[in-house]
């Protein structure tokens, strides 16, 4: 009985163990990332490409997915509101929507698998094909030349992409309820203005996509860089990478929402 | 240590937790040579590279390059000394979303404020070195592996380096770019008057241009010598390395229990 306990307890007290090592390391690199930054600040030229490939290339399924989640919301608003009458007020109900919660989470959510999980294979990729440690025989500092650059330009894009998302997401409730089911555009548009608030929802709804931005960022870095140099290793990396983000950007949500809308109706 | 003596490797202990992998390593080597680093894989030859570049640090012992002794600089003095260091991984490790010219260029943009235009003829001369100024504009994806380590060899020689290392420069190159990248080894230390080590495992070509061979096995170093005292040698190990002979000291097998156990066949022998 206590032959097969034990090695099980081992095996849990290991797993817990390696974790708490790799949370160290990834808290060490974090701050070294940040330490190391002042070169990407200098040449910002370095971060502007990157914004291009995480940034720019991230529009796209930004913007299609934001649509269509702007009219899935305007459509079950629309059929939910009339019941009781008060179908003017979906406006209201598509923004609110979008600019608290699903502009940020989504769109980190799409930014993690489209790219975060680029931004891991490519560092693993690097480390693996002895890049990195060409660069570091070079005397430059990989961590100051690729990662923080990647780093700078997600940590950026992040709440750009996340308004892109909100709106495209009241664009697309305008088309389906104003434009094809024809509620009063005039009241879609003034309802939305009088009770979406400057400072409790799109504030709130950028800082949360600040988080994430740097959430998701840092994981996908610190994933690559740490990445066993091999083909399952990196795509061992760029998994977690996905899963780890998401999980983080869904657990951050709920302390961030928790923290900001307490009390406010 | 004489002026003439650019490493100096004293009684270099390395090990991975408690696997010894260099026991006690001594070497010299004088400037304006081109010194292999031969023995089977895994005998711990790159990681004695590792060692002299300051990437890992030594159990104990020293490498001491130009004077300075490698592991007990800091991080800015180690940058600094890499600055006279060149290295030639085993593959090339172009970065590949450069092209062919800002691979070459990158060392020198990185540490240098030279205006592009100089910069230009700079990489251009690198290039026509290893005769490859005509495929500047080429991506790393588009070379052959012959071309790649090319390019690799015009980017570590870009800040005209006092050492240059070549991790297993010929392995998986075709006879032709085999014997273009030893005489661009030979011809660039040469001309430039650099000092190279080869970690190598191919014999033939490397004996044609070294000055000296240091043979490394079980982490100790087996043999030395001049690649004609090499060739003569009768001692054992470097006799199979050279020849490539499949059995003798390094056993063709690995360590096994009897074969008739392993088959189960004692019975029937017995």
């Amino acid at each position: 009985m206590l032959k097969h306990i034990v090695p099980g307890i081992q095996n849990v007290g290991h797993r817990v163990i390696e974790s708490i090592w790799r949370l160290g390391r990834a808290s060490r690199f974090f701050i070294l990332v940040l330490l190391k930054s002042g070169t990407s600040l200098r040449r910002f030229n370095l971060v502007i490409r990157e914004l291009y490939f995480t940034g720019v290339l991230s529009l796209i399924i930004i913007v299609v997915s934001g649509l269509f989640v702007g009219m899935v919301l305007g459509l079950q608003g629309y059929e939910t509101l009339q019941k009781y009458g008060s179908e003017s007020a979906v406006g209201t109900l598509v923004a609110l929507s979008l600019v608290r919660e699903l502009g940020p989470v989504v769109a980190a959510l799409l930014f993690a698998s489209r790219a975060g999980s680029a931004i891991t294979a490519e560092i693993g990729l690097m480390k693996a094909t002895e890049q990195l440690a060409a660069m570091g025989m070079m005397a430059v500092d990989p961590i100051a030349r690729v990662v923080a650059p990647r780093f700078w330009a997600g940590v950026i894009s992040m709440p750009f992409l996340a308004a892109m998302f909100s709106v495209m997401g009241v664009f697309g409730g305008y088309l389906v309820t104003v434009v094809f089911i024809g509620v009063d555009e005039g009241s879609y548009w003034s309802q939305m203005q009088s009770a979406v608030d400057f400072r409790f929802d799109i504030l709130n709804g950028f800082i949360k996509s600040c988080f994430f931005g740097v959430a998701v960022t840092a994981i996908a870095v610190f994933e690559g860089y740490d990445a066993p140099p091999t083909a399952e290793g990196v795509s061992g990396a760029t998994t977690r990478t996905v899963v780890t983000s998401s999980l983080a950007i869904l657990g951050l949500d709920f302390i961030l929402t928790a923290f900001m809308f307490r009390g406010v109706s | 240590m004489t002026p003439e003596t650019l490493i100096e490797v004293k009684d270099l202990n390395f090990s991975y937790d408690t696997r010894a992998i260099l026991k006690g390593i001594h070497m010299t080597m004088p400037r304006g040579k081109v010194i292999a680093i031969m023995g089977g894989s895994g005998s711990g030859k790159t990681t004695l590279l590792r060692l002299i570049s300051g990437a890992i640090q030594p159990t104990s012992g020293y490498v001491k390059f130009a004077g300075q002794i490698v592991h007990e600089l800091d991080r800015d003095a180690l940058f600094k000394l890499r600055r006279k260091m060149g290295m030639l991984f085993q593959f090339g490790a172009l970065f590949t979303d450069l092209s062919v010219f800002d691979n070459v260029a990158f060392q020198i943009r990185e540490h240098t404020n030279l205006p592009e235009s100089m910069i230009r003829d700079l990489v251009l001369m690198k290039l026509h070195a290893v005769g490859l100024r005509g495929a500047h504009h080429l991506m790393p994806a588009e070379l052959s592996g012959g071309m790649a380590r090319r390019v690799a060899l015009a980017r570590s020689i870009a800040l005209d380096p006092t050492l240059i290392m070549y991790d297993e420069p010929f392995t998986g190159l075709d006879p032709i770019s085999l014997s273009v990248i030893g005489n661009l080894i030979r011809r660039l230390t040469d001309a430039l008057g650099m000092t190279s080590i080869v970690v190598t495992h191919d014999v033939q070509e490397s004996l044609k241009i070294v000055d000296y061979v240091y043979f490394i096995a079980d982490g100790v170093i087996a043999a030395q010598g001049t690649p004609s005292e090499v060739r003569d040698s009768v001692a054992p190990f470097v006799h199979q390395f050279v020849h490539g002979e499949e059995d003798g000291p390094v056993p063709f097998h690995y360590p096994a229990q009897a074969y008739q156990k392993d088959l189960n066949l004692e019975d029937t022998f017995a």
